[in-house]
């Protein structure tokens, strides 16, 4: 046994050493990877962030119209900020346009960051969004979809990865009460976005939108959901100021009073 | 003497004067022009003057040069409209186009109400000098104009002679243009005004009174110009012109010796057309924006398809992957013959200096070649960008734009990232008048009850568009409900003003 004892630990070493070797190899194949800039939400995405070349997906925590006006936003303040980073523009790929381009402006996406395709079904806009993916001269791809299959997402996935173009798809609610989330994906994340109430202000006016964004599944890490605020107008997201001086009282994001899990 | 300008001696000279005006006159009812006479007046400095007169204002003693006021004391019901030289100057350059095409290799544009045809050794192919310019005569007057037409040995006697000959047409056999020239007015011979001012004072009227005078003190009291200009009516110094060059559709054409029916075959002489049309597109500097590829089957069908590209490219590669997508709309039928492939829309496309290449900054690619192919995809108007437009009304600021435009942006004032394209209305709405939010209201079967709110903000009707917008207000407010939905709602009317608007409220738009 006080012979077995290290040679078992030495063992161990050595397979954690190749499969540090093992994960960094992965870790070189994915994409550029897009750090939300918000400690506690990055530290528990695997990767540090957003892969770059891969396949997301978004939707709205319900079918009311609040909801999904939330998770629309949460898209577009991400392919903002893939746009800022590359300077280059974005496909949003769409069945029914009811955009409206002024409120996307105010969350980053300028009129000429954003190139729009109209499909008229869901397979012509997947088949869109493969060719924007694979064409790698877009900052995104954003596709607004009904229904998308695991074969779908595959494809996606790998058209993602061959352009090396991120790609968010965003999932609309075909029924009340039945999440678009529940069907089978190769995303790389998907999240859920509700909209929650904002501060109250001293004035009887609106302050920052307020969202509970919901990390449903990612690969290589487990699931969590914080509160967060809306995205500006560079898209980019903050932590609610309250949660922002405990973080600063506690030391760190690692704080187990960060993400009130819903 | 030298070919290129077009001028050789004999060489026989056509000339069609049309009345640069008559396309205007096309439009108007033929009965109310001959009832009511027509002028075109153009503002030149300080006064308006007549620059043409239908025949019914010539009679009546209206002359082109005449200051509009005058032509509008002699004559009470005058029919005055501006001239349109820009408009004048497009018809006569695709008249001088057609007549490059389908008359003679030379034609050009001459002056502002003419033409020059050279018809040496043509004429012979439209039977002759005579009927081909009856012909000439009968096709103008189809297309609406009234046309002199002079046959001479020199441009400068055919110019005379259509404007100044009295016939509307006149033939002149080769060697009589100094006779036939003699009886004209001196201003027959395009002479400077100064020139022209300084004859009148010598007394000399017809051209004929210039024959007989020496060459020195003609030139010394008018002019070099007009020693040389008498010279070149009568044939005695070159007159070159510089002709209209038609542009032919750059094309390519493949005759096949078997007939072939699969992609793979018609995709490899697409291939070999396209190495055609683009090596030639290269020496002439042009870039492709549309092509037409024609496919003649053994059953004499052809078969068409035709490729657009968002930018003049003259990338190969590119352009068989956009026919690639379409191959599979070409239906052989019994086999393919021949194809022609054709450049119908070009544009020049010259080397383009690379920016931003060297400072390292991050640099945007070319979005070309993707539209172009999503384009094939899905078709051409589903592809667009947003641009923004003048207007405050929500639903009027926004307009598509081409998916390669860098539109301007919007105003900073919030806007919902959502809107229906129809607002629609509130039920048991509550709210205080005239400027606050609703405290609660029913949508869609659903109840919400207003936390906050942030309003209004006024929109005002666009009475120039419907007068019905006269005094339309639209008051829109941004609301959050208990449950954290922020909308964007407005109210008919500002609440004092009853024109404004009856209140009524409407669901506009959604915030995230």
């Amino acid at each position: 046994m006080n012979i077995s004892a290290p040679f078992e630990s030495r063992r161990g070493t050595g397979d954690l050493a190749a499969l540090r070797e093992a994960v960094a190899r992965v870790a070189a194949a994915r994409g550029p990877v897009l750090p939300f800039g918000i400690a506690p939400l990055d530290e528990r995405l695997s990767g540090g962030g957003l892969d770059g070349a891969g396949l997301h997906e978004i939707a709205a925590a319900t079918a009311s119209w609040g909801d999904d006006a939330a998770a629309t936003l949460f898209a577009a303040g991400i392919a903002a900020r893939f746009a800022g980073a590359r300077g280059l523009s974005v496909l949003w790929a769409l069945t029914r346009f009811d955009l409206y381009a002024p409120g996307l402006e105010q969350a980053g996406l300028g009129p000429e960051r954003i190139l729009y395709a109209e499909g008229r079904d869901d397979r012509e806009l997947l088949a869109i969004c493969e060719d924007g993916l694979r064409g790698g001269v877009l900052a995104c791809v954003v596709a607004e979809v009904k229904a998308a299959d695991q074969t779908a997402t595959r494809r996606l996935q790998l058209a993602a990865a061959e352009g090396a173009t991120p790609m968010l798809l965003y999932r609309r609610h075909r029924r009340v009460g039945a999440c678009p989330l529940d069907t089978p994906s190769l995303a790389m994340t998907r999240w859920r976005i509700a909209a929650r109430p904002s501060e109250r202000l001293a004035v009887p006016a609106i302050g920052r939108g307020r969202w509970h964004v919901e990390l449903v599944r990612q690969r290589g890490g487990p699931p969590f959901a914080l509160e967060l605020e809306a995205c500006d107008d560079q898209g980019r997201l903050a932590l609610p100021a309250a949660t922002r001086d405990r973080a600063a009282a506690t030391g760190g994001a690692a704080s187990p009073a960060l993400g009130r899990v819903a | 003497m030298p070919r290129g300008g077009g001028w050789r001696p004999g060489a026989r000279w056509a000339r069609a004067a049309s009345e640069a005006a008559a396309p205007d006159w096309r439009g108007a009812d033929a009965g109310a022009a001959r009832a009511r006479p027509m002028i075109l007046v153009a503002r030149t400095g300080q006064r308006d003057t007549v620059t043409a007169a239908c025949p019914a204002a010539l009679d009546l003693g209206i002359a082109p040069g005449m200051a509009a006021a005058h032509a509008r004391a002699l004559v009470a019901d005058l029919d005055v409209r501006d001239a349109n030289r820009d408009a004048d100057r497009a018809w006569l350059d695709r008249l001088a186009l057609h007549a490059a095409r389908h008359w003679t290799p030379s034609a050009a544009v001459a002056g502002e109400d003419g033409l020059w045809l050279d018809i040496g050794g043509t004429a012979h192919l439209f039977g002759g000098e005579a009927r081909f310019s009856a012909r000439l005569c009968r096709f103008l007057a189809r297309l609406g104009f009234t046309a002199r037409i002079a046959v001479a040995g020199t441009p400068g006697a055919a110019h005379a002679l259509a404007r100044f000959g009295g016939a509307p047409i006149r033939l002149l056999s080769a060697g009589e243009e100094a006779e036939a020239l003699a009886p004209l007015p001196l201003a027959a011979l395009r002479l400077a005004p100064g020139a022209l001012a300084a004859a009148r004072r010598f007394g000399l009227e017809r051209v004929g009174d210039l024959y007989p005078m020496p060459r020195g003190p003609l030139a010394r009291r008018l002019g070099r110009g007009a020693v040389e200009r008498l010279d070149q009516a009568r044939g005695f110094a070159p007159e070159p012109f510089a002709p209209v060059v038609p542009f032919e559709t750059p094309e390519a054409r493949r005759q096949l010796l078997e007939p072939i029916g699969t992609a793979e075959a018609i995709g490899a002489v697409i291939d070999d057309l396209l190495r055609d049309l683009l090596a030639e597109l290269e020496r002439q500097g042009l870039g492709l924006r549309l092509a037409l590829l024609r496919c003649a089957t053994l059953d004499r069908g052809e078969q068409r398809v035709t490729i657009g590209a968002a930018r003049a490219t003259r990338d190969a590669a590119h352009l068989r992957r956009l026919f690639g997508l379409r191959i599979d709309r070409i239906e052989p039928g019994l086999g393919i013959e021949a194809m022609m492939l054709a450049a119908l829309e070009v544009e020049p496309l010259a080397p383009a200096m690379i920016d931003a290449a060297l400072d390292g900054r991050a640099q945007g690619r070319d979005l070309a070649p993707l539209v172009d192919q999503l384009a094939g995809r899905a078709g051409e108007a589903a592809l667009f960008r947003l641009a923004s437009v003048e207007s405050d009304v929500p639903e009027r600021a926004v307009a598509r734009a081409a998916p390669l435009a860098s539109p301007p942006g919007w105003p900073a004032w919030p806007r919902p990232v959502r809107i229906l394209s129809r607002p629609e209305p509130l039920q048991g709405v509550m709210a205080l008048l005239p400027d606050h939010p609703p405290r609660r209201f029913a949508w869609r079967g659903r109840t919400y009850r207003i936390v906050a709110g942030d309003g209004p903000e006024r929109i005002h009707g666009e009475w120039w568009r419907r007068p019905r917008e006269m005094w339309a207000v639209r008051d829109y407010f941004r609301v959050e409900a208990d449950t954290g939905e922020r909308f964007w709602l407005f109210r008919r009317g500002d609440g004092l003003d009853e024109q404004s608007g009856d209140l009524s409220w409407f669901m506009h738009g959604v915030f995230g």
